[in-house]
């Protein structure tokens, strides 16, 4: 067995990189929020319909993505999207696929938020001839937010950590380029280490982040103007 | 290739997700018991052993786990197969998170029940095993529940190490036959059914558990 440590000149070659590969993580985890949040918001919004048959949808639809993995769901979009005709790239795959897996968990965020704000603000807003667009917009969606945030953000950490998985539809982001530097060198140590420690100090800044986000915002009394 | 044909091939790999699951789970109820009693501890030390564990754990990705144990370790002399590889880090993963569960659910029991244990003068292992934990299990059931579904579905990442499990069957099907929409069609409904049968069995348990308890012990 070969002596083994850690060789910090390796490392230092490594790390620039890998911090190069960290903004297309950090792209496809945005971008993949982005499309969570809007899908999710749908997803909620649909289980509030008047129509049973809408609501049974995006619940079995909801129970469907969040049971059912990740990387089969990339591999799904990835090999079957070109038969019917569309040729998306790795990143526009991985963006889907994270969107619409995230959106499902985060449907279920907005909808308990929704559930949450009072039911005199919804008679309020019906008393005062809003529509369903403003009172959603102006009245409901504000006052659901800050009981949203919390558990938002940390899907949104969750979904970042799980951005590895696009390197098995070649995406070039961290992972796969440290486990090319490895087998390259033969050296995965260091690569796998770092790229290890990026994601633990990212995501413990991230809920940092959190924690102070949910402190700043004001438990009660929106001002509405 | 016929369906029935990429059928049998799945189910075999669907045996191989499921032993997974099977081996990795005590693992990972192991791991969550442990870390999770010992962040309640009174030593400081073993209250850090356990908080570094956990936040290592869900603070860095469950692949990179995976493939630091698999490539990483066989250079310090640790070899290991796929399966292990992949058990062990899918038992560690999902028990730092159940680690939290574990810690919240007995937290959760209300304090008049350890004030009642001591006044009628149980000892503090009487206290946690007979009192505290048997009510504090049956909170802890659905967030478990949700791990284990999140365990099922993690399994799939052993595909990249190798392991023949039905992710990985599913890929190599696929890229023999180009069928792929019946194939990763079908492999979405195997999960799912998974998923399912496992909610289903965990119920079960949680009504179990709650048997003859008042309001599932909840405060």
């Amino acid at each position: 067995m070969i002596e083994f440590q850690w060789d910090w000149d390796f490392a230092w070659e490594v790390l620039p990189l890998l911090l190069d590969a960290c903004k297309i993580t950090l792209q496809a985890t945005v971008l993949g929020s982005l499309l969570a949040i809007v899908i999710g918001l749908l997803l909620a919004l649909l289980r509030r319909s008047k129509w049973k048959a809408v609501r049974y949808s995006a619940y079995w639809w909801m129970e469907f993505v969040r049971s059912t993995p990740l990387l089969v769901q990339i591999y799904f979009l990835y090999y079957v999207a070109p038969e019917w005709g569309l040729n998306l790239s790795p990143m526009v795959t991985g963006v889907l696929a994270l969107g619409m897996h995230y959106g499902a968990y985060l449907s279920e965020v907005f909808r308990s938020g929704i559930d949450g704000v009072d039911k005199g603000q919804w008679e309020a807003s019906i008393a005062l001839n809003l529509s369903p667009y403003h009172t959603y917009r102006d009245v409901i969606l504000p006052q659901a937010l800050r009981a949203m945030i919390p558990a938002t953000g940390n899907y949104i950490i969750a979904m970042f950590k799980e951005t590895p998985q696009l390197s098995a539809i070649t995406l070039l982001e961290m992972l796969q380029l440290a486990k090319i530097m490895g087998s390259e060198n033969f050296r995965y140590l260091e690569p796998f280490t770092l790229v290890g420690l990026i994601y633990l100090v990212l995501s413990l800044i991230a809920s940092a982040g959190i924690r102070q986000a949910e402190r700043r915002f004001p438990k009660e009394g929106f001002t509405l103007s | 290739m016929p369906l029935n044909e990429i059928f049998s091939v799945l189910a075999e790999g669907a045996l191989v997700t499921i032993q997974l699951v099977a081996m990795a789970l005590p693992l990972a109820t192991a791991m969550a018991f442990i870390s999770g009693l010992l962040r309640l501890s009174e030593h400081r030390a073993l209250r850090w052993l356990a908080a570094i564990y956990v936040e290592f754990f869900r603070g860095t990705s469950a692949l990179i786990q995976l493939y630091w144990i698999y490539f990483v370790l066989p250079f310090f002399g640790i070899s290991i197969d796929a399966i292990t590889a992949g058990v062990v880090a899918l038992g560690l993963n999902i028990g730092a998170y159940g680690s939290e569960v574990v810690r919240g659910g007995l937290l959760s029991v209300d304090r008049g029940q350890t004030e009642a244990a001591i006044a009628l003068n149980f000892s503090p292992r009487q206290r946690l095993w007979r009192i505290i934990m048997p009510q504090a299990l049956v909170g802890m059931m659905p967030p478990f529940g949700n791990l284990a579904i999140e365990l099922v579905k993690a399994t799939s990442l052993v595909s990249l190490i190798t392991i023949a499990d039905l992710t990985y069957r599913a890929k190599s099907l696929a890229d023999m036959t180009l069928q792929v929409e019946e194939i990763f069609g079908l492999v979405l409904v195997f999960y799912f059914v998974m998923a399912q049968v496992l909610t289903l069995a965990i119920r079960a348990l949680e009504k179990h558990l709650g048997k003859g308890m008042d309001r599932g012990g909840l405060a």
